[in-house]
């Protein structure tokens, strides 16, 4: 037990799952911002809404699709020279939030669209009877009418996230998926991986539960 | 107040062209209830939607208190949606509010602010009787309450005309009568003028003081109901009449008197407005020698007074039941004889 205890190095196992957290919540809160509004643009410029315009559609929906069906450790290195010329580096927890938002945007904009589309087609049109503008359409409509499945979708987009960073940390951004793969698989040290795999699950747990207790809260259907 | 003139809309379909509504000419005064009655497809929610611009005429203008509404655009016409506000048959409210913030969203749109906005919500509860409710949310209503989210949201911005699409359509027949009360009420109260579409023939009978009947895109009579009640000109009308004057047994029950009265005649009086009132029958009986036998009857009140059919059977002489019918007739009721027993 005491070998146990003393081959885990705790102090970095504590600073990668830091910097997994911070990776994941700057990345998850830029996805949210940069997937919410390619989502509704992607919803807005379909035919029969609001902005319907195929032309910006199509091409939405083609960037969309590319960067979602792009694997995520070749989307890593496809970045490299972008990354590189954003921030001067290519190792560090900074280092993968391009590729981590990049990656997970567009992913989360189909899901934002998904959401949108569920929401009566009459709330919106007796909105605008009202005289909304499309200013209170989006604000006051379309955004907390679908509420609910923005968070269980930006709930599932962040569980992703965890994974990603996991993946991107093998390639030399640090966090836990670096930990276990540099001191748990190259030294031989399965317990390790363990250890640095138990985190990862708890920090998924708390944000599954974290997703799901706004998601009821917010449901009033 | 309201004028539709010459207005069609032509939607592109995949067989061609689809004429939705067909040069359709009304005029609506103010603070007057007027129905239009159709079945579906004949086009007359596409009309009602061409009062707020939710759809444009392919031709002809639509003008609402001098304000071409067929014409406007972006603000201009936003600030005169506040003032044509609409009710939905599915009552369209946003799940995520509660009854109170649905009332406000028109307020919050139309940029009220505050203690205002709040005194004015709860106004508006009131007028809608749904006092107590006022932090629940739609989901826990039912559907005449829902409606009635819907009417007071509706009436938030203080609007002059209230367009109602099917707004009673998906409700049973007792809220359906709730809900009716209600719109007369609030039209009289704040001498709204209201437009509203339907197919059912009771709506526009109990409410309704002018009508329209649609049938594939053309209005195909107007007038005020009580005269399209007592003399249905088209057969499509008279269809609609029936659903409220004539029972639906009535043909069955007919055929049974028949059988069971070979003697003397059965008669089918139809009363409109004040004759409804005069004892019609008393008299008949004391100025002729003859037996009165009343079989059925129903009366039908509209917001312009009432209608009513009697079924009676007449026995005694030929010429002493011929000079009752020909009293009846004097009186302003109508008399249609069924049978010679």
């Amino acid at each position: 037990m005491a070998d146990f205890m003393e081959m885990v190095k705790w102090d970095q196992l504590m600073e990668a799952t830091g910097e997994t957290i911070y990776m994941t919540s700057i990345s998850v809160f830029t996805t949210f911002i940069l997937g919410l509004f390619l989502g509704l643009l992607l919803f807005l410029t379909d035919k029969g809404n609001i902005w319907a315009n195929r032309s910006v559609n199509v091409v939405i929906a083609g960037f969309v699709n590319i960067f979602r069906s792009i694997p995520f450790i070749i989307l890593i290195v496809l970045l490299i020279p972008f990354t590189k010329l954003l921030l001067g580096t290519m190792l560090g927890a900074n280092a993968a939030l391009p590729a981590l938002i990049i990656g997970a945007a567009p992913f989360y904009a189909r899901m934002v669209e998904i959401a949108l589309r569920e929401i009566d087609k009459g709330v919106i049109e007796a909105s605008q009877s009202m005289g909304a503008t499309q200013g209170h359409i989006i604000f006051k409509v379309l955004i907390p009418e679908s509420l609910p499945a923005l968070i269980s979708g930006i709930t599932v987009t962040a569980i992703s996230l965890v994974g990603f960073t996991a993946m991107a940390g093998v390639i030399g951004a640090g966090g836990l998926g670096h930990f276990a793969y540099l001191e748990g698989f190259q030294r031989n040290r399965p317990i390790v991986t363990l250890v640095a795999t138990i985190a990862i699950l708890i920090l998924v747990f708390i944000i599954q539960f974290i997703g799901d207790y706004f998601t009821k809260k917010t449901d009033k259907r | 107040m309201i004028s539709i003139k010459n207005v069609q809309k032509i939607f592109p379909s995949k067989q061609g062209q689809l004429r939705a509504v067909d040069d359709v000419n009304l005029e609506i005064q103010e603070g007057e209830i007027f129905g239009v009655i159709g079945y579906s497809g004949a086009g007359k929610s596409t009309l009602i939607r061409m009062l707020n611009g939710l759809e444009l005429p392919t031709d002809g203008t639509v003008t609402i208190a001098d304000r071409v509404i067929s014409k406007i655009k972006g603000a201009e016409l936003r600030k005169a949606r506040q003032e044509i506000s609409m009710i939905f048959q599915h009552f369209n409210l946003l799940w995520s509010r509660t009854v109170s913030e649905n009332i406000a969203f028109p307020l919050e749109i139309a940029g009220i602010k505050g203690p205002e906005r709040q005194k004015r919500v709860s106004e508006l509860i009131k007028l809608v009787g749904l006092e107590g409710r006022e932090n629940a949310y739609p989901s826990q209503l039912s559907g005449g309450q829902k409606q009635r989210v819907g009417i007071a949201r509706a009436l938030a911005n203080n609007p002059k005309v209230l367009l109602c699409d099917e707004a009673t359509s998906a409700l049973d027949p007792q809220t359906t009568d709730s809900i009716l009360e209600l719109l007369v009420d609030i039209n009289k109260r704040l001498g709204l003028t209201i437009v509203l579409i339907t197919h059912e023939m009771h709506v526009i009978r109990k409410i309704c003081h002018q009508v329209a009947v649609m049938e594939s895109g053309r209005v195909v009579e107007l007038g005020p109901v009580l005269d399209v009640f007592k003399n249905p000109q088209q057969p499509i009308t008279k269809r609609f009449v029936q659903q409220v004057t004539e029972p639906e047994e009535t043909k069955e029950t007919t055929q049974h008197l028949l059988e069971l009265y070979p003697h003397g005649q059965v008669v089918q009086l139809s009363f409109i407005g004040e004759a409804t009132e005069h004892p019609l029958i008393t008299n008949v009986i004391r100025n002729f020698d003859v037996v009165v036998n009343i079989l059925q009857g129903k009366i039908s009140h509209t917001q312009n007074g009432s209608y009513g059919t009697l079924f009676i059977h007449l026995d005694g002489q030929a010429s002493e039941i011929q000079n009752a019918i020909d009293y009846i007739h004097s009186q302003q009721v109508g008399v249609e004889v069924i049978s010679n027993g």
